[in-house]
């Protein structure tokens, strides 16, 4: 086995994960902001150190960051101008002209990437066919160029209106400005986002030119500095699809390296969906600020071709900025330890999504934290151990939770402290229940045939509960859960996936027009794989986006060519009414059917996930002591076993109530529920009644 | 187990994720194009007295007491003892649902072991309804379509196959109309499956305990924010333009400690056209407004909404009575919130904003070819477009966005792919918000050709063209709106009319009011307008007396 390390750069932390012939290490330490390669430097250091290996011996590094996700809500980006079509220049502030807020009459919509005045037009015009209904002229082109030199650019995004179906005067603008100023980086949307619907195009595009001299240097800077330390393995990037790129694409498409932390956490989970034989899993992962939820069949998770990035108002749907670049779907919402709870008009607790984070943290974390938080009401419920917190780097004084309780809940309700504590835990796990039940509808499931999958501090203290709030029989508790997203990097194929807007009515359906663009898409994405695979063995996905005629929304197809032959747009059409019919649970007799978007994905195969066995003999884990816990559904403290989890062995067996402490965090197992510790080092947790 | 408050805060939260999950269904399943990417629907659920407990918070605060009003019409019209397990009840009475005939409200009793304990209702605006199609121009409610009273469209679990056949011979749309239907039926049938797993783990057999509790904490904190409004009485009135003649609209505001009533007395008469408002329309966005102002964070339900007592006179355009047409009923009650709002300005100032564009510039567009020998099938597009919203008291007003209303715009490439029309411009229109210390929100021009070989006519149903939104407090008045040809040529702001060949529509809609003084607005925020063309130098100059330092 090679040697390989997986980084990933989130908000607070700089997560490690390195594989080697002995097996994996892993280190966190905090993110360096100015200098975020130094910390990558150390870090690996810090892995190789601990694991005996040298940094010299790493045959490649594979990365992830925020880096993109934190210019964009910052607003740290290049000074950049936006080119469209004449008559579209208030798209991206026009947005979808709705409020997300119905009843605040002092809401604000979030301010455009672009200003006003850095948005130029072009006299041209495209149709929907891809005709040309105006075409760009030489002097307006010269006039443009000008525009952008005069104003001192750094980067040009451009986007025309029907673009992905006629890219022309996209080109010519591109090669213009290329010629004529070479220093200014100017992405398209026809390449960035060829898909239809304008607002999502620009906004990619955009935030793709916004980015990309930040993330070029940093990129570079990281090379350099790996080079100079002797670490001459190539670095890729783990794109929000979930897969790898090499760093010339990354830096060709940074807005491609969005969400690539959550995206490594689908990956961890969905090798452990694969290893347990798991068919449908819903990944869990709850941090100190958002609690994050993905769905993933068969092995693979979900995949969207849009997404929003940076929302403004308490994590509504709307209020941040829509993008349309392949991404693994999953919902966040703003649940997480460090929820700040209160007590609303009504006087009902509410919890979230204002998070008191890690500075100055929960109250108990003795920073000055006043507010009442998830993680005051966990420990006043008995789920955390004062002593034992962050393996006891952390020592918690539940004094101060009980007085931020006092004062924030008790004091302004009816409810006692414990009342109110469990009041908390129950609504912070009542919301992403609902959220968890809200995502398995939108895709046509129902979530009780799930089995969970937890990772990330916060989850494995909710799980069980949430297991119970939503049905679920079982609930796999991963190691490393801690780091899941680093890991997860490790096990990413290279994977590129290109997409392209080619509008086909069935019962008019080209199969040439249909064939040339697939043939174009592979080639595309077989290029941008090839960059990283080198000759490794690669296989090609087609999702077609189908829809009934006369409906807005589309819905994504599986289809298992990636050539289309005459008559094999019936088959289309089966697929597509078995997939709405799973959506729906109803097809639409007479209607005719149309295609809207094209996605196909090259990728290198997953890596092989061993089968995990089933330990013949189980025993019963040592216990290290008693606690009292406060069960949710008993609505009652039980007396609950306490287990070290690193002295759990494989078939080690404990009936809840239970607590598995661990350095990173604590699994609760409710009542209901039995935990067994397997060979691979994760716990699965079973209702009692359903265990084996 | 007796529940607990705790108990009865989860289920209440639980019940609002039900009803979300309920018209995200609706969502996905709808054909209409204004249900799926605009929004435009309700779901809710009703406990047994057909009170509302909870409902989805949706794109259409229009829905939000007409629908909770409307369960009681089908409890009584139905009546008890027919009221069976496996029923769905159905109607789109414009008196009986939200207001007008696009709109299907479909219903679904609750059963719990045998016993009925509450409904579920929704509401969806469908596609087609036959008649005249969308637009102001009947005479009255028969022209504008079908109407189905209350009915049963299944009858313990037998779908009513007499009701399909009568729609589908009745409606351009058969398939997307019927399916609709069916995706009403279906979103109720979802809500069901999570209210009784809900009611299996708490172990309730009815929803009587937690409908009080939800209804009771509602009404006693609506109550709580009511008192806070100074007690007085408070007029207003508000012109605007209506279809054939001016319409005034007026109310009287009554606050009296823990109750506020809305009187519509002295508004005109009704419409010979379809921009009539049936009562319980009007009671949703008068009630919306004050509720925005005044109790912006009490869940809507029956406890929530009643103690807002809101009344317009018979026959008047706010009340209008059967047959009156009513097919646009929206353009006005979208402007009923701007009428309360103002008297409410005067009990509470400092709260809420000018005056804004206020009603939706829908555009309905019939395209046909100019040859109809020619193999060019025709195409119906519906567009939502928004103007600019007031200025608030202390910020700027919402340029291009819906406000009350809560839909949104549908993408011009989608759009240009659903009919053969070309959309040359949908962007911000300069200097056309209302200046103030706050200014009011940008309306946006719109300019619609038809392709080559197309003709279309289009349905007009646009207000604030002869009269603006007004400022508040100093502030200006936003630019009133225009209908009229790119070369200039007036075309009517209400009814059908034709765009040839080689013409192209510009609709310009209008901007919201300006808040305060103009001479009081930071020069900071004069300067980033500047920068970003949305005043131009002259208005700087005359309007808000900014004198450009670097301008000798």
């Amino acid at each position: 086995m090679s040697i390989r390390v997986g980084v990933d750069i989130g908000g607070t932390f700089t997560d490690v994960a390195l594989e080697h012939p002995d097996g994996l290490s892993t280190f966190k330490l905090l993110t360096d902001y100015s200098q975020p390669e130094a910390a990558i430097l150390a870090g690996i250091q810090q892995a190789c150190d601990q694991a005996g290996v040298t940094a010299t011996d790493i045959e490649q590094v594979i990365h992830g960051t925020t880096l993109v996700t934190n210019a964009l809500i910052s607003r740290r980006g290049a000074r950049t101008a936006f080119i469209t079509t004449q008559g579209f220049r208030d798209v991206i502030e026009m947005r979808s002209e709705n409020r997300f807020e119905q009843y605040d009459l002092n809401l604000n919509l979030p301010l455009p990437l672009v200003p006003r005045q850095d948005r130029l037009v072009a006299k041209e015009r495209v149709a929907a066919s891809g005709e040309v209904l105006l075409s760009l002229s030489e002097e307006d082109i010269a006039d443009l160029v000008h525009q952008v030199r005069e104003g001192e650019y750094e980067a040009v995004a451009i986007g025309f209106m029907h673009a992905y179906a006629n890219p022309e005067h996209e080109r010519r603008m591109e090669e213009a400005l290329h010629s004529s100023l070479p220093q200014v980086s100017v992405s398209l949307s026809s390449v960035v986002s060829p898909q239809m619907r304008e607002l999502p195009r620009f906004n990619t595009v955009i935030a793709n030119a916004y980015v990309q001299p930040q993330v070029a240097d940093y990129l570079g800077r990281l090379v350099a500095l790996m080079k100079d330390s002797g670490i001459a393995a190539p670095v890729f990037m783990l794109h929000s699809g979930g897969g790898l790129i090499s760093v010339e694409t990354a830096i060709e498409q940074p807005v491609r390296l969005l969400e690539s932390g959550p995206a490594g956490g689908a990956i961890f989970a969905a090798g452990y969906a694969r290893a347990h034989g798991v068919d449908k899993a819903l990944s869990f992962d709850m941090g100190g600020t958002t609690a994050k939820i993905c769905l993933i069949e068969d092995g693979f998770s979900k995949s969207a071709n849009t997404f929003e990035i940076a929302r403004t108002y308490r994590f509504k749907k709307g209020s941040g900025m829509i993008v349309s670049t392949p991404v693994v779907e999953m919902v966040e919402i703003g649940a997480g330890g460090g929820s700040i709870a209160s007590i609303d008009a009504i006087g009902r607790i509410q919890v979230g999504p204002a998070s008191a984070g890690s500075e100055p943290g929960p109250a108990c974390y003795r920073r000055g934290g006043e507010h009442a938080t998830v993680t005051d009401a966990n420990l006043i419920l008995g789920r955390l151990d004062p002593e034992g917190f962050a393996g006891g780097a952390i020592p918690l004084d539940p004094s101060l939770s009980q007085i931020a309780i006092d004062a924030e809940l008790s004091r302004k309700s009816e409810l006692s402290v414990a009342e109110a504590a469990f009041g908390v835990t129950e609504m912070v796990d009542e919301n992403m229940a609902n959220a968890a039940r809200v995502h398995t509808v939108e895709h046509g499931r129902d979530i009780e045939h799930f089995t969970m999958i937890a990772f990330g501090g916060g989850a494995p203290l909710h799980a069980g509960r949430l297991c119970e709030k939503l049905g679920l029989e079982r609930l796999i508790v991963p190691p490393g859960a801690g780091v899941g997203s680093a890991i997860g990097f490790l096990r990413a194929p290279f994977s590129y996936e290109a997409t392209r807007g080619l509008f086909q009515r069935i019962d008019d359906f080209d199969c040439d027009v249909v064939n040339a663009t697939l043939a174009e898409l592979e080639a595309e994405a077989s290029a941008f794989v090839a960059a990283g695979a080198q000759d490794m063995a690669t296989m090609s996905r087609l999702t077609v986006f189908m829809r009934y005629s006369g409906q807005g929304w589309e819905i994504p197809v599986s289809f298992d060519a990636v050539h289309f032959k005459k008559g094999d747009e019936t088959r289309l059409v089966t697929a597509f009414e078995a997939a709405y019919r799973t959506l729906f649970g109803r097809t639409i007799e007479a209607l005719a059917v149309e295609v809207t978007n094209w996605s196909l994905t090259v990728s290198t195969p997953e890596s092989p996930t061993p089968a995990v066995a089933i330990p013949e003999h189980t025993m019963q884990a040592h216990v290290t002591r008693t606690r009292t816990v406060f069960d949710a559904a008993l609505r009652a403290n039980v007396e609950a076993s306490e287990v070290a989890r690193d002295l759990m062995g494989p078939g080690a067996v404990v009936d809840g109530p239970a607590v598995i402490i661990e350095a990173e965090t604590s699994t609760i197992v409710p009542t209901a529920y039995t935990a067994q510790m397997l060979p691979d080092g994760a716990l699965v947790i079973t209702r009692k009644a359903c265990a084996p | 187990m007796t529940p607990t408050a705790i108990d009865y805060q989860i289920m209440w939260n639980r019940l609002i994720a039900v009803v979300e999950e309920q018209a995200t269904t609706l969502v996905r399943t709808a054909f209409s194009t204004s249900v799926r990417e605009a929004g435009d629907l309700s779901a809710g659920l009703f406990d047994r007295q057909a009170r509302m407990i909870a409902q989805a918070v949706t794109g259409t605060p229009g829905h939000v007491n007409a629908m909770a009003e409307s369960v009681g019409h089908f409890a009584r019209e139905i009546g008890a003892l027919n009221i069976l397990e496996g029923d769905v009840y159905i109607t789109n009475d414009p008196w009986m649902g939200t207001g007008h005939l696009h709109d299907i409200t479909v219903v679904t009793p609750v059963f719990r072991q045998g016993l009925h304990i509450g409904f579920f209702a929704c509401t969806a605006h469908v596609v087609d309804i036959g008649g005249r199609g969308f637009g102001p121009d009947a005479g009255e409610v028969y022209e504008e379509g079908l109407l189905i009273p209350i009915s049963k469209f299944a009858d313990r679990g037998e779908v009513n196959a007499f009701l399909i056949h009568v729609v589908r011979a009745n409606v351009r749309t058969p398939d997307q109309t019927i399916g609709d239907m069916y995706s009403l039926a279906a979103c109720n049938e979802a809500g069901n499956r999570r209210l009784q797993a809900m009611l299996d783990e708490f172990a309730l057999v009815n929803i009587d305990a937690l409908s009080d509790f939800i209804i009771d904490s509602s009404r006693k904190a609506t109550r709580e924010a009511i008192a806070a409004v100074p007690d007085g009485q408070y007029q207003y009135h508000m012109r605007v333009d209506g279809y054939e003649a001016p319409v005034d609209l007026c109310v009287s505001l009554t606050a009296q400690g823990d109750r506020v009533r809305a009187d519509f007395s002295g508004t005109s008469g009704a419409s010979r056209f379809g921009v009539n408002v049936p009562e319980v329309y009007t009671r949703a966005y008068a009630c919306y407004a004050l509720k925005c102002a005044i109790a912006p964070e009490v869940p809507n339900n029956t406890g929530s909404l009643d103690p807002f007592e809101i009344s317009a006179p018979e026959g008047s355009i706010l009340a209008a009575k059967r047959p009156a047409p009513v097919s646009v009923r929206h353009v006005l009650g979208h402007l009923v919130p701007d009428v309360v709002l103002g008297a409410l300005h005067q009990a509470l100032p400092g709260v809420v904003p000018a005056e804004g564009a206020s009603a939706l510039w829908n555009v309905q567009i019939s395209a046909r070819s100019t040859d109809p020998a020619a193999d060019r099938p025709p195409a119906e597009v519906l567009m939502f477009n928004s103007g600019g919203t007031g200025a608030r008291p202390s910020l700027d007003g919402l340029s291009a966005t819906a406000f009350p209303s809560g839909v949104s715009t549908m993408s011009v490439e989608a759009t240009e792919h659903v009919g053969p029309i070309v959309v040359w411009t949908k962007e911000l229109r300069a200097g056309s918000g209302g200046a103030g210390a706050y200014r009011g929100g940008l309306g946006q021009i719109i300019e619609i050709e038809p392709r080559a070989g197309y003709e279309f006519w289009f349905n007009a149903m646009f207000d604030r063209v002869e009269n603006a939104a007004r400022g508040r407090e100093g502030g200006h008045n936003g630019m009133a709106g225009s209908v009229e040809l790119t070369d200039g040529t007036k075309l009517r702001s209400k009814g059908r009319q034709k765009i040839e060949v080689g013409q192209c529509l510009r609709l310009s809609l209008p901007g919201g009011g300006g808040y305060g003084p103009p001479q009081a607005r930071a020069p900071a925020a004069i300067v980033a307008d500047l920068a970003a063309g949305i005043v131009t130098p002259a208005q700087a100059k005359t309007t808000y007396g900014y004198e450009d330092p670097n301008d000798d």
